[in-house]
């Protein structure tokens, strides 16, 4: 099988004045896998992912998402992604069915579409009985698959997630893991932007940004076995601490 | 007992918060309260440091009554919030001093106690509390909650948002604490925190699901879990969740953990089984039962 790739960056860096907040990194991510995109807090995730979404012009390097150049296309890289935050909130005081509509047509699809995609994603999700409720006062596990699921509202290539279930039960992450997998089967690639080390152990594949540049990028599995750990949380206590 | 809860009970509007909430935590004792955002930890924290009245029930805290006693708790109890509420626009020294005072002491007077934390951020002392990362934030905020040598110290979710290095660093100050003889009350999401503790207990929808040593929680486990693993996750997931004699699947990191609920359970059978719907590279062990088992099967 051919692998086909949605990212591909080479040598990408950023500098702030005398400050290289991510220096020269080279990666690249399939269609259809998740992949874990991993560093402690100030390691240079954040203006990394900044860079791939279109919203911070590289200071040298290259790269290309979702088909488009980082540099000359970041319209196209914005209207062909999808992207969710934990903080990243629905508007609370907008129903389920009143949030979906809104972003829909951020999104730009037709009413049509809108009304036929917000008819299966509330169905999907089970949210047929709190569809015209406000989103707020809906439990934190329902919000973060409903605003996971707007997120895929237009059918993009690639949905970044950033650190997309901290805080939620253990049974609502699995059930949310469950959706990024049959997301991903779709052949939706999934981009997951972490520090906590328990998300990234369901990622295909794992890179680990320390101080910049990217220290390991492997299967959680073989990460695992070159480090001789039991954990991913491991891992990253090695490469981090030296 | 360094603190007891006895039947605690508190709403908000319609929202039970805290459902009939017992349990006890010895002298000395580094205690957990494990569970997911929403399951009560935060109201039970203010309720123990008597920031909260409770409808129902009652409490004790270094031997003080929350009600009665409540300015006795104040002065014997450090507490750590979830947010970060020290004065962001006073310096780091500023903050320690001003708590140091407010508490009728000193920094010199107590420094042993918090000289392991607080020289981590000494090099940043004349820097402002706003402008601290987030690890430096927490040190502070620790060391402020310490300076009046307290004899309970109730951390809500200390390591939130915190990367795994600084995470570890905290934990190993709080073994270190404990051996001051210090109790602690300490909340966190994380399972694998749970570990940490000398006991825990799991808490969801205000409700306590159970209490007891990390290790005996685990056992209570009432299946063998196996670790299934195949070539496509989502059709591995799909499958196991049809086949008939499944009692528990959940997604675990890089595998899946099965447990089936017949007694006399076949490897080769659901081997085969998965073979039929397709799937490649199967592989199926004995898993090692985590907290996070334990909790979704009590949660259920």
């Amino acid at each position: 099988m051919k692998k086909e790739n949605v990212i591909e960056v080479k040598n990408l860096s950023k500098v702030f004045g005398d400050f290289t907040a991510v220096n020269q990194i080279s990666f690249e991510v399939g269609k259809g896998e998740i992949f874990g995109f991993l560093g402690a807090n100030g390691a240079g995730k954040t203006t990394a992912m900044k860079m791939l979404i279109g919203i911070s012009n590289p200071s040298s390097g290259q790269a290309k998402v979702a088909g488009f150049d980082v540099y000359k296309n970041a319209e196209d890289i914005k209207k062909n992604i999808g992207y969710m935050s934990q903080k990243f909130a629905l508007y609370d005081d907008l129903t389920v069915k009143e949030n979906i509509t809104f972003f829909g047509g951020i999104y730009g699809l037709s009413r049509t579409e809108i009304k036929e995609k917000a008819e299966v994603l509330i169905h999907e999700l089970g949210l047929q009985e709190v569809a015209k409720e406000l989103v707020g006062s809906l439990p934190l596990g329902w919000k973060q698959k409903l605003s996971f699921s707007v997120a895929l509202l237009h059918a993009p290539k690639i949905i970044f997630l950033d650190e997309p279930t901290g805080g939620v039960d253990p049974i609502t992450r699995r059930q949310f893991w469950e959706m990024i997998y049959k997301t991903a089967n779709t052949g939706t690639t999934v981009f997951v932007t972490t520090h906590y080390m328990d998300e990234a152990e369901y990622c295909d594949r794992v890179s680990i940004m320390v101080d910049g540049r990217i220290e390991a990028l492997d299967t959680p599995k073989k990460l695992k076995d070159q480090f001789n750990v039991k954990s991913m949380n491991d891992v990253f206590l090695k490469l981090a601490r030296g | 007992m360094s603190i007891t809860v006895q039947h605690i009970s508190k709403s908000f509007g319609t929202v039970k918060a805290l459902k009939d909430v017992s349990f006890e935590v010895k002298e000395g004792e580094l205690f957990g309260l494990i569970g997911p955002d929403g399951a009560g930890k935060t109201t039970l924290f203010r309720v123990l440091t008597t920031l909260y009245l409770a409808d129902e029930g009652a409490a004790s805290v270094a031997g003080f009554d929350v009600v009665k006693d409540y300015k006795d708790i104040r002065q014997n109890v450090g507490y750590m919030p979830g947010k970060f509420s020290l004065y962001q626009d006073l310096t780091v020294a500023e903050n320690l001093e001003f708590f140091a005072t407010i508490f009728g002491t000193t920094i010199a007077e107590n420094y042993d106690l918090i000289k392991e934390v607080y020289v981590q951020i000494e090099p940043f002392k004349n820097r402002k509390a706003g402008d601290l990362s987030g690890g430096m934030k927490q040190k502070l905020a620790l060391s402020c909650a310490l300076i009046h040598k307290p004899k309970v110290l109730f951390l809500d979710e200390p390591t939130t948002g915190v990367d795994p290095v600084s995470r570890k660093e905290f934990w190993e100050m709080l073994k270190r604490l404990q051996q001051k003889g210090i109790t602690i009350l300490v909340s966190t999401p994380y399972m694998d925190e749970a570990a940490l503790c000398d006991r825990i207990a799991l808490i969801q929808d205000g409700k306590i699901l159970e209490i007891d040593t990390p290790e005996a929680i685990v056992k209570h486990y009432p299946k063998t879990i196996y670790d299934v693993s195949a070539d496509n996750m989502y059709l591995l997931i799909e499958s196991l969740k049809a086949y008939a004699y499944n009692y528990s699947v959940f997604p675990f990191g890089e595998f899946v953990h099965y447990s089936d609920s017949r007694d006399s359970f076949r490897l080769e059978e659901l081997k085969g089984y998965l073979e039929t719907k397709g799937l490649q590279e199967i592989t199926i062990d004995i898993a090692e039962t985590t907290i996070e088992d334990t909790f979704m099967e009590l949660a259920r």
